[in-house]
C-alpha cells in the first residue's frame, strides 16, 4: 500500500478542515472494510486518511418512535441490528445491515460508509431509499441534507464536495401500517456481492387492505442503486394483494438497466429484480399489517 | 469388510490402535496458534521479496529495465530470468523438468499467461518492494491471446510454442510418436479396447452428450510462502510451505546449478495443498535474491498472485457416447476429452482418460484425450488430477442412461461393475478392490431410499474411482527413548493428519499407545529421501516404511533381551507389546521396561527404513446429495449429503472422515460456485475470495460419512489411500441431483443459479 | 522512509506498545512487528476470516483494521485464548472432534467461535453456521468444526473452564458396525 498521513480528529470541525485541505486526496476511514481494501488494490492514491471513529456525532445513534432514527455515519452494522428499538422500528434496515459480509465485517462496516462507497450493489442503499432516509452532510460551507436517492452519482461516486463529510443518516419516524423489507440474491448464502437486490416499503390505509403509498429501490442493475419511481407510483391506491405485487414487480423490471458481468447477466438480473421485488413487497405488506 | 457410519466407534476393531481416535500429536500447537506455517518465521535481517507479473496473457519480452527499481531506497536486489543459471545454460524443454519450472518461475523470452512472473525485487519492507515493482520497465510485444481450448485448437490458431509438436500415443506412460504437427496440442492419448462401433450396434439405447467444465483452483487458505537464506560461499537453506521437500531440493539445485548437498529444505506446516503445492514457484527466486543481497529473503504470495500465478486445474470439454442393452449391460463407451494445460504442456488428461469408466467392465471402449496449451496459468495437480472432470462426464451420462433404460441408477452401475481380474481400458486388471461392495453399501444406505419430501427436489448419486501406484519412496527413522516411548521422523509433509496416522501404525507395530509415539516431519538433512505428499500415498507408503523401521526396532530390542536372558535372538518373541523368552516364558519385558535397559546393554536403538514398493491400490468413493432448487432464482439448497469411501482399514477414522467431508466440499464448490472468469484478453477478473466463491459453513449441511473397509492386501494393516478419492464423485452427484430436481440435465459446470434459470426456461419452452 | 507512529494498546490482557507505519494493517503489526504469527493471512481483503481477532470486544478481520487504530483499544488473538491453566473448551473440543486438518484456518475459527459462545453458549447448528460464515475452511467441509463448537458450547454452558488436553485413545464407545465377510 502507498504511504499516507493518518489523522484521527476528535471533532467534526477539525475533520472537515483536514478533508478540505486535501480535497480528493483525502479519504475517510470509518469501518475500513471498503477503503483499506481499495487502497491496497490501488484503486486510488491519497495523501491523507481521516479516521472519524473518535468524533462523537458520527459514532452515536438515537432511535425513538417519536423522532425516528438518526444514525451516525460511523456506527458499525452490528450495533444497528443488535439494538432492540431499531429491530422493532426499522426491520428493513436490520435486513440489510445484517447481510453484509459475515460477522467480522459487520463488526466494522458502517451504513454510512456503505452509502458513501456508492457501489451499485451497496446493500444498505435500497433499504435507506425506501425508508425515505436523508443524508446529513457537513462541510466547509455548512450543513445540507440530501435524500439518499440523490446521494450516489455513478458507480463508486457520490455527490459529496471536497471537504464534505457524511455525518449521519436520518430515517423518519415510522408511521402506523408501514412496513419495509430488503433482500438480495447471492450465489452462496453469505459473503457475496449481490447479483441483484431489492427493497420495498408500503404504507397501508387503516383497513390494511389498500396501499396509500410505497417505494421500491433496486440495486446491482444500474450504475447506481435505482429508485424505481414509476413502479413506486403504481403502488398508490392499489389493493395490497398478489395481483398488485405482480404488476408492480413487472413494472420495476423496466426500471432496471443492468450489464453483463461476472456476477450476472442482463437477463438474469432483470428476472431477479422481478422475483425479489415480489418477495420484498410481500414481506413489506405483511410487516405493515402487523405494525 | 466392515462398514461404520457412527462417529464415535472404532472401525473394524481388528487392531488395538488403528481405528481409534487419539488426539493428534501436533494438535495443541495448531489450536493455540503456535504452529509455524510458511510465512511464520522471520530471520534477523530478513528482506521482503515481491514478484512483478505480466499484465499480458501472451507476449514476447523484448527487454526488462530494472534500474529505477534498484535505485529506490530500501531495494537491495533485483532478479530476472538472467539470474537463473539453468535458463542461461539450457533450452526450454517443454516435456518437463527443472528448466521448465524455472521458465514458469521467471519468464525468459515469452510470457504465456497474465500473472506470469518476469522479475523480482527484495527490499526492506514488503511495501517498498511493491513500490519497486512499479518502477521496473518491461517492453512487451503483445501477441494475440489464445484463451482456451477452443481458440487453441482452431485452424490457424496462434501457437504458444514454436517448437511444440503433437505427440500421439496409444498407451499410458509411453512417450509416443512425434507426429511433427506444430499446434497447441501437445499430446494425444488414445486408449481402446474391443470395437466400439460394433458395441454401439449391439446397444438398445445410445446417449451422446457434450460436457464442459471450468478452470478451478485448489483454494488452499495459506498462500505460498518461503524464506531463503543463502550463506555466501555456503549452503542454501529454504524454509517453505510445500508438499515435497526433496522435490524442491532437487528442483532448486538444478535451477541454480549447485549440488543438492548444498541445499537444505525445511518444511514448515502447510496450510493446505491439495496437490497444488506439489509444484513450487518462489524458492529459486528467493534463493537468487538472497545470494544477490546477502540477506535472508522472505516471499509470501498475495491471494491474487495465488489465483493468477499458480496452477489451477484444467478446464475441459468432454464428449461422451455410451450405449447399453435393455438389460443394462453397457456395450460401448466412447470419449473425446480435451484438457486445458495452460501455458505449458502437462494437464492431467491422462488421469481423466484412465479413470473415466474404470470402475466398470465394458468390453468396447475408445477414449481420445488431448492435452492443449493456452494462455492460462500452467495447471497443477488438484486432488485426483483429471478424475473429477472425466467423472462428471461419465457419471452424468451413466445416470442419464439409467433414465433412458428405466433402470435404477445404482442398479445400472452394479450391473456393469468391474470385479477382480476384469481389465480397465489401460489393460491393467483390477486387483482385490471392493467396487461392488461399495456400490451395494450405497444402494442399501437409508439416504438412498429416504423420501425426498417436496417439490423441486432431486437426489443425485455417483461414484468416483482412483487407482494409485504410490511407491515413489518414503523413509522413516525411529528412535527409542528410555521412558518407553519412541520418536518417529519422516519427511512426509502432513497435509491433513497423516502424521498421526503413521504414528498410529508404529504404535500398533510396537504395542504402544498412540501418545507414546512422537512424530516429527523433518528437513532434507535429517531423514532419508522421501517422495512428495500426494497421490493418496502417505499413510500407505510412509506407513510401510515406518512399520519396517518398527520391525527393525523389535529385532534390535529383541537382541538386547536375548543378551539379558543369555539366550539367542531367535529365542525371543514379541507379542502384544511384550518381549517373551520362548525358552522360559516367565522371562518377559514390556517395551517400556526393555527401553529403560538399552543404554546399559549396548546403547541407543535407532532404526531407519525405506519403502518404495507401492501398491497403494485403487479405491472407490461415492456421494449421494439431496437438493432443493428455488425455481424462481435458481438457488440450490443442499438438503442432505452422504459420502462413502473404501479405505481398506482406517488408521484414524476421524481424519478419514475429514478427507471424505473436505473432498465433498471441494466437489460442491466445483459443481456449483467456483470458476475463473477471464476477459477476452485473458485477464482474470475474479482473483479474490470474494468472487472466487468457495463454499462457506452456511452453504451446506452436515456431511454424513460411511467408511467401508475392504482391506488392501499390499499393506500390513490393509490401508488404502484416501486423500484424493472424495473429490471425484461430488461433481456428477450434484449435477445428477440438480438435473433430477428440475427435470433437465446440467451439462456445464459450474451449475450456477443463472444456468439453472435458463435450463428451466428451456424445459418449459419445450413443453 | 515512512514515518512511524507510536501506538499503545492492550493485547491479550497485556499492555503493549509498538511502532508502525500508517499503512500497516493490524494483521501486519501482529505478525511482522510483534511476531505474533498465530493470526494468519489468507486473503488480505476481508473474505476468509483467517485473520480474525477481537477488537474492543467484537470479532473483526484484522486485515481490514489499521495498526494505528489499535491505539487505546483492547485486542484478543489466538495466543490469548488458552490460559495458564490449560486449553479453552473450544481448543479442547477442536482436538477431540478432529475439527482441523491443515490447521491454517483454526485460529480464526476458534477466536470467532469463542465470541459466539460467550454471547450464546447454547447456539444451535444453524446459528453457529451463520456466525462462522465469514471463516473459510477448505479441508474439513465444516462438519467437525460445527460439532466441536456445539460440544464446547455444552461445556461452557455447564460452567466448564480451562482444561488440559488428554489423548482420548479409543473413545471406549460401543461398537455399532455391520461386518461383511470378505
Amino acid at each position: 500500500m502507498q504511504e499516507f498521513e493518518y489523522v484521527a480528529p476528535n471533532n467534526l470541525e477539525d475533520a472537515i478542515k483536514l478533508m478540505a485541505e486535501k480535497g480528493p486526496k483525502a479519504k475517510i476511514l470509518a469501518g475500513g472494510t471498503d477503503v483499506l481494501v481499495q487502497m491496497r488494490g490501488g484503486r486510488f492514491q491519497i495523501d491523507r486518511l481521516v479516521n472519524v471513529n473518535n468524533i462523537p456525532e458520527l459514532n452515536q445513534f438515537s432511535c425513538s418512535e417519536a423522532d425516528g432514527l438518526t444514525l451516525g455515519a460511523a456506527v458499525p452494522c452490528c450495533e444497528i441490528y443488535e439494538d432492540q428499538t431499531i429491530q422493532k422500528l426499522y426491520p428493513g434496515l436490520v435486513d440489510s445491515a445484517s447481510l453484509i459480509g459475515g460477522i467480522q465485517i459487520q463488526g466494522r462496516a458502517t451504513v454510512g460508509g456503505n452509502l458513501c462507497n456508492a457501489a451499485p450493489s451497496g446493500d444498505n442503499i435500497p433499504s435507506l431509499i425506501v425508508q425515505e432516509a436523508v443524508a446529513i452532510v457537513a462541510g466547509p460551507n455548512g450543513r445540507r441534507n440530501i435524500p439518499v436517492e440523490e446521494f450516489c452519482s455513478g458507480p463508486g461516486r457520490n455527490v459529496l464536495q471536497d471537504g464534505e463529510i457524511l455525518v449521519a443518516i436520518h430515517i423518519p419516524a415510522p408511521k402506523a401500517n408501514y412496513g419495509a423489507h430488503f433482500l438480495r440474491f447471492i450465489p452462496r448464502n453469505e459473503m457475496d456481492i449481490a447479483v441483484a437486490n431489492s427493497a420495498a416499503s408500503v404504507l397501508l390505509d387503516d383497513s390494511k387492505q389498500h396501499i396509500v403509498s410505497g417505494r421500491i429501490a433496486i440495486g446491482s442493475v444500474g450504475p447506481t442503486v435505482i429508485f424505481a419511481k414509476d413502479a413506486s407510483a403504481l403502488l398508490a391506491g392499489k389493493e395490497a394483494n398478489e395481483a398488485t405485487i405482480e404488476e408492480v414487480a413487472e413494472a420495476t423490471k423496466k426500471a432496471a438497466s443492468p450489464i453483463n458481468d461476472m456476477r450476472g447477466t442482463i437477463d438474469q438480473r432483470i428476472h431477479l429484480v422481478g422475483v425479489l421485488t415480489k418477495r420484498a413487497l410481500r414481506t413489506a405488506i405483511s410487516r405493515a399489517r402487523e405494525g | 469388510m466392515t462398514i461404520t457410519s457412527d462417529k464415535d466407534t472404532a472401525t473394524s476393531g481388528k487392531y488395538k490402535v488403528l481405528g481409534t481416535r487419539p488426539i493428534r500429536q501436533d494438535g495443541i500447537e495448531k489450536v493455540t496458534g503456535a504452529a509455524r506455517y510458511g510465512a511464520d518465521i522471520t530471520l534477523p535481517g530478513t528482506l521482503h521479496g515481491k514478484i512483478l507479473r505480466s499484465p499480458h496473457a501472451h507476449a514476447r519480452i523484448r527487454s526488462i529495465d530494472t534500474s529505477k527499481a534498484e535505485a529506490l531506497p530500501g531495494v537491495m536486489a533485483v532478479a530476472t530470468s538472467k539470474d537463473l543459471p539453468i535458463i542461461q545454460d539450457r533450452e526450454l524443454n517443454l516435456a518437463g523438468g527443472p528448466r521448465l519450472f524455472a521458465e514458469n518461475d521467471l519468464a525468459d523470452k515469452k510470457v504465456l499467461y497474465k500473472g506470469h512472473a518476469v522479475a523480482a525485487v527484495a527490499a526492506t519492507s514488503p511495501h517498498i518492494a511493491e513500490e519497486a515493482l512499479d518502477l521496473i520497465a518491461v517492453d512487451y510485444e503483445v501477441l494475440p491471446t489464445v484463451l482456451g481450448w477452443r481458440e487453441a485448437m482452431k485452424d490457424g490458431a496462434t501457437l504458444l510454442h514454436d517448437n511444440l509438436t503433437e505427440k500421439f500415443s496409444e498407451a499410458r506412460g509411453a512417450a509416443g510418436e512425434d507426429t511433427g504437427t506444430k499446434s497447441n496440442i501437445s499430446s494425444h492419448l488414445q486408449l481402446k479396447m474391443g470395437d466400439v462401433e460394433q458395441g454401439f450396434k449391439e446397444a438398445d439405447s445410445v446417449l451422446e452428450r457434450e460436457y464442459n467444465t471450468q478452470t478451478v483452483h485448489q483454494g488452499y487458505i495459506e498462500p505460498f510462502a518461503c524464506t531463503a537464506q543463502w550463506i555466501p560461499e555456503g549452503r542454501l537453506t529454504i524454509w517453505t510451505s510445500t508438499q515435497g521437500i526433496f522435490g524442491v531440493r532437487g528442483n532448486v539445485a538444478a535451477i541454480l546449478d549447485i549440488p543438492e548437498s548444498m541445499v537444505k529444505i525445511v518444511p514448515m506446516e502447510i496450510g493446505g495443498g491439495f496437490g497444488g503445492k506439489g509444484t513450487g514457484y518462489l524458492e529459486p527466486v528467493a534463493a537468487i535474491l538472497s545470494k544477490k543481497s546477502g540477506h535472508p529473503i522472505k516471499m509470501v504470495m498475495s491471494r491474487k498472485e495465488v489465483f493468477e500465478g499458480t496452477g489451477p486445474s484444467s478446464g475441459t470439454s468432454i464428449t461422451v457416447k455410451i450405449g447399453a442393452k435393455k438389460d443394462g449391460t453397457i456395450t460401448a463407451a466412447k470419449f473425446n476429452m480435451i484438457y486445458e494445460a495452460g501455458a505449458y504442456p502437462g494437464s492431467p488428461m491422462v488421469g481423466g482418460v484412465t479413470s473415466a469408466v474404470s470402475a466398470y467392465k465394458i468390453d468396447n471402449i475408445l477414449i481420445d484425450g488431448y492435452d492443449v496449451v493456452c494462455n492460462k496459468p500452467k495447471t497443477a495437480a488438484y486432488r485426483a488430477p483429471g478424475h473429477p472432470q472425466s467423472a462428471f462426464a461419465a457419471e452424468s451420462a451413466i445416470d442419464e442412461l439409467a433414465d433412458m433404460l428405466g433402470m435404477d441408477p445404482m442398479d445400472l452401475r452394479l450391473k456393469n461393475v468391474a470385479m477382480e481380474g476384469d481389465r480397465a481400458v489401460t489393460g491393467v486388471p483390477h486387483a482385490h478392490v471392493g467396487l461392488k461392495e461399495v456400490m451395494e453399501v450405497m444402494k442399501a444406505h437409508p439416504h438412498y431410499t429416504a423420501p425426498l419430501g417436496g417439490p423441486n427436489r432431486g437426489r443425485g448419486v455417483a461414484i468416483g474411482y482412483r487407482l494409485n501406484g504410490g511407491g515413489s519412496g518414503s523413509s522413516a527413522t525411529i528412535n527409542v527413548i528410555a521412558n518407553g516411548t519412541v520418536s518417529l521422523t519422516t519427511g512426509s509433509i502432513d497435509l491433513s493428519g497423516t502424521r498421526v496416522a503413521i504414528a498410529m501404525q508404529v504404535a500398533e507395530a510396537l504395542g504402544l499407545s498412540a501418545e507414546d509415539v512422537t512424530p516429527q516431519v523433518v528437513d532434507t538433512d535429517s531423514v532419508g529421501w522421501t517422495g512428495g505428499s500426494g497421490g493418496s500415498r502417505i499413510t500407505f507408503d510412509t506407513g510401510r516404511a515406518a512399520i519396517a523401521a518398527s520391525q527393525l526396532v523389535i529385532d534390535q530390542m529383541g537382541a538386547r533381551a536375548a543378551r539379558l536372558w543369555e539366550v539367542q535372538p531367535e529365542d525371543v518373541e514379541f507379542t502384544d507389546g511384550t518381549f517373551i523368552c520362548t525358552k522360559n516364558t516367565n522371562d518377559q519385558f514390556s517395551f517400556k521396561e526393555l527401553a529403560g535397559k538399552l543404554m546399559t546393554t549396548g546403547g541407543p536403538v535407532t532404526c531407519s527404513a525405506m519403502d518404495s514398493q507401492g501398491g497403494v491400490g485403487g479405491a472407490l468413493a461415492g456421494n449421494i446429495f439431496d437438493v432443493e432448487v428455488d425455481p424462481e432464482t435458481g438457488k440450490v439448497d443442499i438438503l442432505r449429503s452422504t459420502v462413502f469411501l473404501d479405505i481398506g482399514q482406517a488408521a484414524h477414522p476421524a481424519y478419514v472422515e475429514g478427507q471424505m467431508q473436505g473432498g465433498t466440499l471441494q466437489g460442491i464448490g466445483w459443481a456449483l460456485n467456483e470458476e475463473y472468469f477471464f476477459t477476452d484478453e485473458g485477464v482474470m477478473t475474479n482473483s479474490s475470495l470474494l468472487d472466487y466463491r468457495m463454499p462457506t459453513s452456511l452453504d451446506l449441511p452436515m456431511i454424513d460419512t460411511v467408511i467401508i473397509e475392504y482391506p488392501n492386501p499390499r499393506h500390513p494393516y490393509g490401508l488404502r489411500g484416501a486423500g484424493e478419492h472424495p473429490i471425484i464423485a461430488p461433481l456428477p452427484a450434484m449435477a445428477n441431483a440438480v438435473g433430477r430436481a428440475i427435470g433437465s440435465r446440467m451439462l456445464t459446470l459450474p451449475i450456477t443459479p443463472g444456468s439453472i434459470i435458463e435450463a428451466i426456461k428451456e424445459r418449459d419452452a419445450k413443453k | 522512509m515512512a514515518d512511524k507512529i507510536h501506538v499503545n494498546t492492550t493485547i491479550n490482557d497485556t499492555e503493549v506498545d509498538f511502532l508502525c507505519e500508517s499503512r500497516q494493517s493490524l494483521l501486519e503489526v501482529l505478525r511482522d512487528v510483534l511476531g505474533m504469527t498465530g493470526t494468519k493471512e489468507g486473503c488480505n481483503d476481508g473474505n476468509c476470516g483467517a485473520c480474525t481477532v477481537y477488537f474492543d470486544g467484537r470479532i473483526v478481520d484484522s486485515c481490514c483494521v489499521l495498526g494505528v487504530e489499535a491505539q487505546g483499544s483492547t485486542i484478543l488473538t489466538i495466543e490469548g485464548v488458552a490460559s495458564p491453566d490449560g486449553l479453552h473448551p473450544l481448543q479442547q473440543a477442536f482436538l477431540e472432534e478432529a475439527a482441523l486438518q491443515c490447521g491454517i484456518c483454526t485460529p480464526g475459527f476458534i477466536v470467532a467461535a469463542k465470541s459466539l459462545l460467550e454471547r450464546e453458549p447454547d447456539a444451535d447448528e444453524a446459528r453457529i453456521r451463520h456466525w462462522l460464515a465469514g471463516n473459510l475452511c477448505r479441508c474439513t467441509g465444516y462438519d467437525k468444526i460445527i460439532r466441536a463448537v456445539l460440544k464446547a458450547g455444552e461445556v461452557m454452558n455447564q460452567g466448564g473452564d480451562a482444561r488440559k488436553a488428554t489423548t482420548a485413545a479409543g473413545a471406549g464407545a460401543t461398537d455399532q458396525r455391520d461386518v461383511y465377510n470378505d
